[in-house]
């Protein structure tokens, strides 16, 4: 190897310690020296489960998070490719336009809230209220999710290899749920459909970005019964 | 918004540590609750029939010598007192229900915050880095101990107000949430005869678990009423004589993650509240679930 590549390299990689250095000057970096500077991967160490690391990237980057994150890891991410060797807090990758998020432990509730697009993979268990109102994000729990998952999501799949909580996909819009495993009770206007030969082509494609070895026939559909879409005022006779 | 804290220490060797190992809890939880604070720990028990008192002056150079001399006076007995400013921990053989309508009537500005065997608590408004510091936290020793800094949503910020709230002996509760029925329960409670003390929600919580208990039912029994009985959002830690049990609601909107090895459990709102303690990266750590019940005994 010559001397060229290893400078290369040592200006390619950055670690922030958050032992030594607080989270403000980390994204601080991440949002205005960042493009331009050449870095294209971050070691963040001793991360400790502090709040809004790396949340608002804006350019291609890899990120290791190599520790317990807090909450909001990744939030409104656009291009980056998060990574935590740990687990994450309450609304990781929440608002996230692009890129991706992957936990390789578990995430608290709230995970992929709200989020537009990318990825967001989940090694571990989701807890409640996963994909919340989300607008386009996929998501791939590769265990369970808590009570209240995919609440009011109009965009986006969420696939869960493991079991839901109760009232998953309460007044879906168009979002598309995936699960392998059973669900405990499915929320207001949620209904299980039959897989089509797109949905089989569809999760394929995500479980192989998220890794995970399952067979989409595995798996049950859960969609919107579209019931809730317009006001009913003949329904019960009640109002 | 309020920080709950909690640890357990299984190995007796970290028993003298308990203090020390809390205050980094309490102080990293402080961003969620910066206007009161406090705790209970659990120290060796008594003998059968001593009792302790903690008990709460409204002024940190208070005076309690003539305290002490009129409840010698009344009860005829040697006590003895431990103080810190405006706490003081009151030893003695004399039974709870008796020395608290006296301290009730004769003193009416002190506080009687806790009754048992085993139980301390401190508790004052002020920064939670600041309370512990005002209270030698850090030289604390015991079994178990159970913290909470506060944000006020029900009630005014005083000191009595704070938490841990108390029921009975060797009983406490800590809250982070809201009760929506507080009221309601107090109306059941106070035709029983049970007295309160504050106009606070937590208090309804811990006098109706607590008064469950002295019905017959076991902690676990006390905590399934009180998914029934208790409405709102809460995540309740809760210390007793020998145990440590915490719940979340059925809407689980208040958060907790537990970390445990072989030498203690910890409790905290958030990760980082545990971030400092010995092994913790190799704990099993876990979430709890909505109405699941999780009781650790010393």
């Amino acid at each position: 190897m010559d001397s060229l590549a290893i400078d290369k390299r040592t200006t390619m990689n950055k670690t922030f310690d958050l032992a030594k250095a607080s989270v403000r000057e980390l994204n601080q970096f991440l949002h205005h020296e960042l493009a331009g500077s050449g870095v294209k991967h971050i070691d963040v160490l001793n991360p400790n489960g502090s709040h809004s690391i790396a949340v608002g990237v804006n350019h291609p980057v890899d990120i290791d998070i190599r520790g317990q994150g807090g909450y909001y890891v990744g939030g409104m991410n656009k291009f980056a490719n998060i990574t935590v060797h740990g687990n994450v807090g309450w609304g990781v990758a929440e608002n996230m336009m692009s890129g991706t998020v992957r936990v390789k432990g578990f995430a608290s509730e709230s995970a992929g809230a709200t989020g537009h697009g990318g990825t967001l993979i989940i090694e571990g268990d989701a807890s409640l209220r996963c994909g919340i109102s989300m607008k386009g994000i996929d998501i791939v729990v590769g265990g369970r999710v808590g009570n209240y998952s995919a609440f009011m999501a109009q965009a986006g799949r969420l696939v869960i290899c493991g079991d839901a909580g109760d009232a998953l996909g309460d007044s879906l819009y168009e979002a598309v749920i995936y699960v392998r495993g059973k669900i405990k009770s499915l929320g207001a206007d949620a209904r299980q459909e039959d897989m089509t030969p797109a949905d089989h082509a569809a999760l394929g494609e995500l479980l192989k970005r998220a890794g995970f070895p399952y067979d989409p026939t595995e798996f049950k559909r859960v969609a919107s019964a579209r019931s809730l879409y317009h006001w009913n005022a003949d329904a019960d006779q009640e109002y | 918004m309020c920080g709950i804290v909690g640890l357990l220490v299984k190995n007796p060797a970290m028993r003298g540590r308990l203090g020390e190992l809390m205050v980094p809890m309490l102080e990293e939880m402080a961003s969620r609750g910066p206007e009161s604070a406090g705790l209970a720990v659990f120290t060796d028990r008594l003998p059968e029939g001593d009792r302790k008192y903690s008990l709460y002056a409204p002024a940190w150079d208070y005076d309690w010598a003539p305290f002490e001399a009129d409840f010698i006076k009344r009860f005829g007995v040697q006590a003895q007192m431990a103080v810190k400013g405006n706490h003081a921990v009151l030893t003695c053989d004399e039974p709870a229900d008796a020395v608290k309508a006296w301290a009730r009537q004769i003193y009416p500005a002190l506080h009687v915050l806790s009754a048992g065997r085993r139980i301390d608590i401190y508790k004052d408004i002020g920064h939670p880095a600041d309370i512990a510091k005002r209270y030698d936290f850090p030289k604390l020793t015991g079994t178990h101990v159970v913290g909470h800094t506060r944000m006020a949503t029900e009630s005014a910020v005083t000191p009595d107000r704070a938490h841990p709230f108390t029921a009975g002996e060797d009983f406490c509760l800590v809250h982070n949430g809201t009760i929506s029925n507080p009221f309601m329960v107090r109306r059941k409670l106070e035709h029983r005869g049970i007295r309160f003390e504050t106009d606070n929600d937590t208090e309804a919580a811990t006098r109706f678990l607590e008064w469950r208990t002295r019905e017959g039912d076991t902690l676990e029994q006390a905590l399934q009423k009180g998914f029934e009985e208790l409405d709102g959002f809460y995540t309740f830690l809760i210390g007793t004589d020998n145990q440590l049990a915490l719940v979340r609601d059925a809407f689980a909107c208040k958060p907790a993650i537990v970390a445990e090895t072989d030498d203690y459990v910890a409790i905290s709102s958030e990760f980082r509240g545990l971030a400092h303690l010995p092994g913790v990266n190799n704990a099993k750590l876990f979430e709890p679930m909505p109405e699941e019940l999780y009781v650790w005994t010393v």
